[in-house]
């Protein structure tokens, strides 16, 4: 009885040492790919969401604790790409948001992760619903209308989803008054 | 294996590889006739891709864990089996995680929770108690192909009929003509549960009719 339970628990303690080097190893082999993954998935969307900015010329900046990135070309910065999220229909959404050098303007939004309803909510992810942002001003806050858009910072509703529709509006109201002075002044300072 | 005649018992006394392979595609379906892995059946089958990728996922997780569990089968305790096997699962599931998220990011940003998940998938782990623990290498590695094989056509099957009538597409390929009006239904969790519900009752019916002796 003397060693008893090291007896009988031998194999588990030899295969939980065995399976956690494993995992040590697969975890330090893909865990700088993985982080690279989550990086690069935003870091494509520059050009898309600030016209004329190059993913090559774009940098990481970190501005009052946020990551940022400032969307450039050669010539100089264009603009801002930042990330906002909050509380959609089915669960969080986060975005990314592109606007001008001097936060004036937004110029392009992109869905960086939903789980909207399937067909309806889950819309916000297409182009249709998402270009009408590109142009809108970034210093009104945007509204959701459903009888047509007509002024520049009104937003059309996706049919059966106008919760998810104003989420996203929310959420980007909400990241840029949080963002847009800390923005400019970074600007300003160079 | 002749250590594992002691602890465990006779040597495959079981059925044969050929058996458990053939068993685990059909008669033995895991999901049509175990009812085992609902989880993964019901969550992922909204498109082709998803199924296929969780199928993969549950082939290696199996495999590698059937393969594991007959090895060290003649060392296992009884009252410490359970906790040998999740641990097991639990570290080969980690490893498909992991490699989805480096190698297949938007596949594993959309399976999401599901892959961790199969950690407490019944299938693997009665696949563990049922054979892997009292066969040799060989049959286990039939029966994890034979069940992952058998748990593939059942998500395929689900899949295909949800992807067509709720997107109109298969494997992302549009199939049928643009007018067709999208059963989004199909793709949301009640079309997982009616295609689930008559797919088993036109399998069950099947078997049924092929072996009238079981009534």
């Amino acid at each position: 009885m003397r060693n008893n339970y090291l007896a009988q628990a031998w194999l588990v303690i030899l295969l939980g040492l065995c399976f956690g080097g494993m995992l040590a190893a697969v975890e330090s082999t893909l865990s700088g790919r993985i982080a690279q993954n989550r990086l690069d998935e935003t870091v494509d969307q520059i050009p898309k969401l600030v016209p004329g900015a190059t993913r090559e010329a774009s940098t990481q900046d970190e501005i009052d604790g946020e990551r940022v990135f400032r969307a450039e070309n050669p010539a100089g910065q264009l603009g801002w790409v930042i990330s906002g999220g909050g509380q959609g229909f089915a669960d969080r959404i986060e975005l990314l948001v592109g606007v001008d050098a001097r936060v004036r303007e937004i110029t392009g939004v992109y869905v960086l992760e939903q789980k909207e309803t399937p067909g309806l909510g889950n819309r916000i992810t297409e182009e249709g619903f998402l270009s009408q942002f590109a142009g809108s001003p970034a210093e009104k806050e945007l509204v959701v209308v459903k009888t047509g858009a007509r002024a520049a910072n009104e937003i059309d509703a996706i049919t059966g989803a106008t919760i998810s529709s104003e989420a996203v509006c929310r959420i980007i109201n909400q990241t840029l008054k949080r963002m847009r002075g800390d923005l400019v002044a970074a600007l300003d300072k160079e | 294996m002749t250590e594992a005649a002691t602890a465990a018992g006779p040597v495959d006394s079981g059925p044969t590889a050929g058996e458990r392979f053939i068993n685990g595609i059909l008669p033995e379906n895991p999901i049509y006739r175990q009812l085992l892995g609902m989880c993964p059946t019901l969550a992922v089958t909204g498109g082709m891709q998803p199924a296929m990728t969780m199928t993969g996922g549950v082939l290696f997780v199996l495999v590698c864990a059937n393969v594991i569990v007959s090895l060290i089968r003649g060392l296992l305790k009884p009252h410490l089996r359970i906790l040998v096997f999740t641990l097991t699962i639990a570290t080969f599931v980690t490893i498909v995680d992991r490699f989805l998220a480096a190698y297949m990011y938007q596949m594993s940003k959309q399976l999401g929770p599901y892959v961790p998940l199969i950690i407490v998938n019944c299938l693997i782990i009665s696949r563990c108690e049922v054979c892997a623990s009292k066969q040799s290498v060989r049959v286990a590695l039939a029966d994890a192909v034979g069940q992952s094989i058998g748990f593939g056509l059942a998500l395929a099957s689900i899949a295909s009929v949800r992807e067509i009538l709720g997107s109109g597409t298969w494997f992302g390929m549009r199939v049928l003509p643009a007018a067709w009006p999208e059963w989004v239904i199909m793709v949301l969790p009640p079309g997982a549960f009616i295609t689930l519900g008559l797919l088993m009752g036109l399998v069950n019916w099947y078997v049924d009719r092929r072996q009238p002796s079981r009534r």
